[in-house]
């Protein structure tokens, strides 16, 4: 009797078990396929395409013309200076707004009358419409013509600068860290709101500075919080496109890696070779991320255990 | 001295808050100046409140834009949330092995730029005669927020006490009853924050509406620049069209701040 049931518990347990693996597994397949689908095969086709001879002028002669396109891809050099914008473009624009974000979020942290609603104001740059923002600087701050910032260094007497033809680069950091800065600072300031009050409250009785507070205890409770929004920050702004198309066209040291594959791909009629800049530029920005990311790579890891 | 020194912070601090949101700011102002008074300079801070930019984009048909991307970006949450409440309870409530390394391919697949899978995509939907689909469109859009939005539901539902669900079980209930009563309940503020944010990300969209989209299903995004008018004046217009399309998003967001923090958070923030 009593060996009948303690063989019978461990094929029960192994049923359920089963039937467990196999739900799961049934659960996050459709999500699966569907991104396989839309995302993957697709990358796949393009490195198929990225093989072949293919002028959209001569539809008829297609043929597999093996690693040319990648050849020509690197003939002509203009991979290095795009890799470059992007790092430059995405970091600069990623330390401004992480600094700014901080900066603001110990300002909002403190009581004072109307917070709410200078929070409600800040975070506005990052929800408003990355193309609307873009054209709303190009054309309302930046212009040379019409734009507050030449009319506003005009009355305090310099000269107005042509910001969009001749500092394009400076351009896109600067309305980048503006769109960003509210994304850091809201992140921050969740991760200062977080900290015990027991622990700052004993810091002061012991007769630690504001500022020393800050440094022993705020900085490093911050850590992981500055960590999640670099990572977001810069998964976001390495694939960033809008303002680079409608403000500088790729001009001036602004073409990165996104905006290259767009021109190739979509501008010129060489099929082959448009996919053989899609390849390269996946596997330059994953060197790209992974470079930057490694360490921080860590919070998703040690998020992924439940 | 102490009150000095806080007041002399707070003014400092309205002084960056009232820099940064100035560009908005001017953006609203100027959708209601007449074209003269919007191009002007100095500035024109006084002017009669004009609405003759708003008449034109109705002109211009901008209602139509707003319906494809409303259209996109409500079909395009569906169909994640759909995908993502599932996939989102596998790996977290009921998490095996295989299934764990699911979550790692998601968030790999956000580095990928949208632009390599583009182009193929591209051609097949040129070939089905896809381009220019809102439907299509919405598609993409699901794809694109899939991985973000699995990372995000994820981390909400590993707030629901594991005991729960445990006892649960063992009372017999079936999936179906375990998720739809017990889990979803918990869950829900975390699924409207996620809704919230691939809504907005659909709204925003930019790059893959105007590769994929040319009149019928064209979105507010590319709409846009085509104010931008090479010969007359064009700022108050522009402006009337940015923040007709900015400000659902605007209000979105500025109602629901706790739910976009906690979101783009991914549940780190608490």
């Amino acid at each position: 009797m009593a060996s009948k049931t303690t063989a019978a518990v461990p094929v029960v347990k192994q049923k359920t078990y089963l039937k467990k693996v196999r739900l799961s597994r049934a659960l996050i397949l459709p999500a699966l396929i569907f991104s396989i689908v839309l995302t993957q095969i697709p990358f796949l086709v393009t490195i198929y395409f990225s093989t072949l001879e293919w002028n959209l002028l001569k539809p008829t002669e297609v043929k597999f013309a093996w690693f040319e396109n990648y050849l020509a891809v690197f003939e002509k050099g203009d991979l290095l200076p795009a890799t470059i914008s992007t790092v430059g473009i995405t970091s600069l624009a990623v330390i401004f707004s992480v600094i700014l974000g901080l900066l603001l979020a110990v300002l909002l942290d403190r009581k004072f009358r109307g917070q709410a609603f200078a929070r409600t104001l800040l975070i506005t740059p990052f929800l408003l419409m990355p193309a609307a923002a873009s054209l709303i600087w190009k054309y309302s701050m930046f212009d040379s013509n019409v734009g507050i910032l030449s009319w506003l260094t005009e009355a305090l007497g310099g000269t107005p600068i042509q910001w969009t033809t001749d500092l394009p680069f400076a351009v896109v950091v600067i309305m980048l860290t503006w769109q960003y800065t509210p994304f850091m600072m809201l992140i921050l300031l969740a991760g200062l709101q977080s900290q015990s009050r027991e622990v700052l409250e004993a810091s002061s009785v012991d007769g630690a500075g504001s500022w020393r507070t800050f440094q022993w205890i705020t900085l490093p409770h911050l850590r992981q919080y500055v960590e999640i929004a670099v990572l977001l920050g810069t998964i976001m702004l390495l694939q960033v496109f809008d303002p680079i198309a409608i403000i500088t066209k790729g001009t001036g040291g602004t073409k990165t890696l996104s905006y290259l594959l767009y021109e190739r791909a979509f501008v010129g009629l060489n099929v082959g070779e448009a996919a053989a800049y899609g390849v390269v530029t996946v596997l330059l920005t994953i060197i790209v991320a992974t470079v930057a990311l490694r360490n921080l790579f860590k919070v998703f890891i040690d998020g992924g255990a439940r | 001295m102490r009150k000095f020194k806080g007041s002399l912070i707070t003014t400092f601090t309205w002084v960056i808050v009232i820099l940064f949101f100035f560009p908005v700011f001017w953006m609203f102002i100027n959708a209601f100046k007449s074209e003269q008074d919007a191009s002007a300079i100095p500035p024109t801070i006084i002017f009669e409140p004009n609405f003759a930019g708003f008449q034109r984009l109705m002109d211009r048909g901008m209602v139509d834009y707003l319906t494809n991307s409303l259209t996109s970006s409500v079909f395009s949450t569906i169909i994640v949330l759909l995908l993502a409440i599932p996939a989102a309870y596998a790996l977290s409530i009921r998490p095996i092995k295989s299934v764990q390394d699911a979550l790692f391919f998601f968030i790999s697949t956000r580095f990928m730029p949208a632009a390599a899978s583009l182009l193929p995509l591209y051609m097949i939907f040129k070939s089905l005669g896809l381009l220019d689909n809102i439907n299509a469109l919405s598609f993409v859009y699901a794809a694109m927020n899939l991985p973000i939005a699995v990372w995000m539901m994820r981390s909400f539902f590993n707030e629901v006490p594991i005991d729960i669900v445990e006892a649960a079980q063992i009372d017999g209930a079936n999936f179906r009853t375990e998720l739809i009563r017990i889990v979803l309940p918990i869950v829900l503020p975390g699924i409207a924050a996620v809704a919230l944010i691939c809504f907005i990300f659909s709204w925003n969209e930019y790059f893959l509406a105007t590769l994929l989209t040319t009149s019928d299903a064209k979105t507010a995004p590319p709409f846009l620049a085509s104010f931008v008018d090479g010969r007359g004046l064009f700022l108050g217009v522009l402006s009337a069209a940015a923040m007709v399309a900015a400000l659902p998003v605007l209000v979105a967001g500025w109602v629901a701040q706790k739910q976009l923090v906690r979101g783009l958070a991914m549940g780190a923030v608490k």
